[in-house]
């Protein structure tokens, strides 16, 4: 697959920040929800769930999108180590995004726990009950989430370094809208 | 490819700058939400570390009523209980139950007679793939009024300060409904003569969409016998465990549900204040218990009688214990889960 251009396509730049948002927030509400035993607690959780769920949905779909339309061409005179960290790091929140889910949801089934999201829709258990199983899957959610959250926190600040200092157009490619139509008659 | 444009770095070390704090902030904020800047915040690990013994929690057991065994059965429901609730539990017809007699203390090799509070884990199965899990107690009004007091009062207890009860004692004044039940009530010889209460109220949403706040309990068959605690001590530190199963070997036992229904006005957030005697009770049911197994291989073992887990038709109401037992109750299973190897399955049980 080649180059798409100059910019992702529009519904990719909807589904990255849409899920840049949600993922973000999933982040907030993991940590806080584990760590409160007030009644905001049964909230968080069921929105976890939910909103999890809705991620691991819309992650198949970027995906199967990003497959079809491909990506920008990343410049040509960025350093080759930055180029392997952008594709690589792109990777794992791929694996991440659609994994993290599945780890969660896996975790539930292996806990013998019913599986209700919003609106009670009833998810089946994916995986059978067991008690090592189940620890695994708990210490994967557990250590994937901060390793997502570095990840994302160094992807954020890779953006930012292409956008402020580099200026060589990468979060242009991402940008929720372009800059770069004000910016060519002053160039 | 995004054409290069090489706009001057004009102040790249200000644009450095700005990333920083963007990602030191993020990173700070995520931080705060774990709880790590709030070392009084209370969360469920140090509800289940207050929790333990002094000498340490029983690894691979719950974290609290820790001494228990499996029983199953079925809920047989009358069909009353459907002008409250629409879940499938209260429609007329017979559902699988799946529960555990324990007993209330941390420690899974306590002698019966020093335990004071006894309790019963239920999880029933509906058609529709619905559970309605509980774990219900023998009191007839739980020690305090929110969980934070709960944790005074697992410190309290714990503490080296002879004065640290009196204290706790003055400053939760309705600890003194549950402590004349513990000194006047009398003692039985079995799960079997023991009543459960949910103690939380729950809200029952019935077919109209028209809301009950309610408390719900499983009264016993068999007529009470009271015993003292040194009678009880006389018959073996685990009577109540052999004693169950030789009833059950003899014959199914039997607990009726009782809904009892709030009247307007009456404080569900409270489960240390008792509903008036007169309030509406519904009798929903019949529990029956047809066979008992050891909880190291019995299949209660890896439930966790967590008590939100309702069918649609019940939910949560302003009560806060629900959600904190919740989140302190899935703290405990992480815990013991992970732990399964040091209490080991029998030998011939294949499960992993
Ligand atoms: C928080 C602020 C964020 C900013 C400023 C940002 C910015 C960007 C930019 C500029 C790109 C384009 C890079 C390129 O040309 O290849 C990009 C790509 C990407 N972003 Fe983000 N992003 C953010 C958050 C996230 C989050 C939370 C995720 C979650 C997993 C994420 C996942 C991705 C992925 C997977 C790509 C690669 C897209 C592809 O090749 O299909 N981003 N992001
Ligand atoms: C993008 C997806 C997800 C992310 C980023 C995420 C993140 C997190 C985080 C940060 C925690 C707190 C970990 C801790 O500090 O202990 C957590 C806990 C949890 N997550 Fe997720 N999660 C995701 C998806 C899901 C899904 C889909 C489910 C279930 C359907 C789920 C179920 C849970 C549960 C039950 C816990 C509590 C575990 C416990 O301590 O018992 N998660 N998650
Ligand atoms: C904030 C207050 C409470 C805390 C911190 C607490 C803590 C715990 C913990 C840690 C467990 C072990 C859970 C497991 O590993 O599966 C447990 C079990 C249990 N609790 Fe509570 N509890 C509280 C309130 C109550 C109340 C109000 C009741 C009854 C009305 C109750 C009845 C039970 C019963 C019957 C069990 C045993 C369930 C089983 O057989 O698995 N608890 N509790």
């Amino acid at each position: 697959m080649t180059g798409i251009g100059q910019r992702f396509t529009p519904l990719q730049r909807l589904l990255h920040w849409l899920m840049a948002f949600c993922i973000l927030a999933m982040l907030f509400i993991g940590v806080g929800m584990v760590s409160t035993v007030t009644p905001k607690y049964l909230p968080l959780v069921s929105i976890h769930k939910s909103l999890g769920i809705a991620i691991l949905v819309l992650a198949l779909i970027r995906l199967a999108v990003r497959l079809r339309y491909g990506a920008p061409m990343l410049p040509a005179d960025l350093p080759e180590p930055m180029r392997l960290a952008a594709h690589l790091s792109h990777y794992a929140l791929y694996i991440l995004m659609i994994g993290m889910p599945l780890i969660g949801w896996a975790m539930l089934s292996t806990a013998a726990y019913p599986i209700v999201l919003y609106g009670g829709v009833r998810l089946p258990a994916i995986l059978p009950q067991s008690d090592s199983l189940h620890s695994l899957l708990w210490n994967a959610h557990f250590y994937l989430a901060f390793l997502f959250f570095a990840l994302i926190l160094m992807h954020f600040a890779a953006a930012l370094f292409h956008a402020l200092v580099r200026r060589d157009g990468v979060f242009d490619t991402m940008a929720p809208v372009s800059s770069r139509d004000e910016l060519t008659p002053a160039e | 490819m995004p054409e290069p444009r090489r706009l001057p770095a004009r102040s790249a070390f200000g644009s450095l700058v700005i990333i920083f704090v963007v990602i030191a902030g993020s990173a700070a904020a995520f931080a705060y939400t774990a709880g790590w800047f709030s070392p009084r915040r209370l969360t469920p690990d140090k509800m289940v570390d207050a929790l333990a013994p002094p000498t340490g929690a029983a690894l691979g057991h719950r974290r609290n009523h820790a001494k228990g065994i499996c029983f199953t059965g079925v809920f047989e429901s009358n069909g009353s209980g459907s002008t409250l609730s629409q879940a499938q539990v209260f429609a007329r017809g017979q559902y699988p139950a799946l529960g555990r007699f324990n007993l209330g203390t941390p420690n899974p090799n306590a002698p019966d007679s020093t335990v004071r509070v006894r309790g019963l884990g239920l999880q029933i199965s509906t058609p529709d793939g619905q559970e309605w899990r509980a774990a219900m107690i023998n009191p007839p009004v739980f020690p305090v009024s929110t969980p934070q007091a709960f944790h005074e009062l697992l410190l309290a207890a714990a503490s080296k300060d002879p004065n640290a009860m009196k204290a706790f004692a003055g400053a939760h004044p309705e600890i003194a409904t549950f402590g004349a039940w513990d000194k006047s009530a009398p003692w039985t010889g079995s799960y079997a003569e023991d009543r459960f209460n949910s103690l939380n109220a729950f809200i029952f949403v019935d077919h109209s969409g028209a809301e009950h706040a309610v408390r719900w309990s499983l009264l016993p068959a068999v007529q009470a016998v009271p015993i003292s605690p040194d009678d009880l001590a006389k018959r073996g530190p685990d009577f109540l465990q052999q004693e169950i199963v030789d009833r059950v070997g003899r014959g199914p036992l039997h607990w009726t549900m009782v809904v009892t229904v709030a009247n307007p006005g009456d404080s569900t957030a409270d489960p240390s204040k008792a509903w008036p005697e007169d309030r509406r009770t519904v009798e929903v049911g019949t529990l029956t218990v047809k066979q008992i197994e050891a909880e190291a291989d019995g299949p209660c073992r890896d439930i966790n009688f967590d008590p939100t887990v309702l069918p649609a038709g019940i939910r949560v109401s302003d009560d806060p214990f629900p959600a904190a037992r919740s989140s302190v109750y899935a703290k405990s299973y992480d815990l013991r889960t992970a732990e399964s190897k040091d209490y080991p399955r029998t030998a011939k049980s294949t499960k992993p």
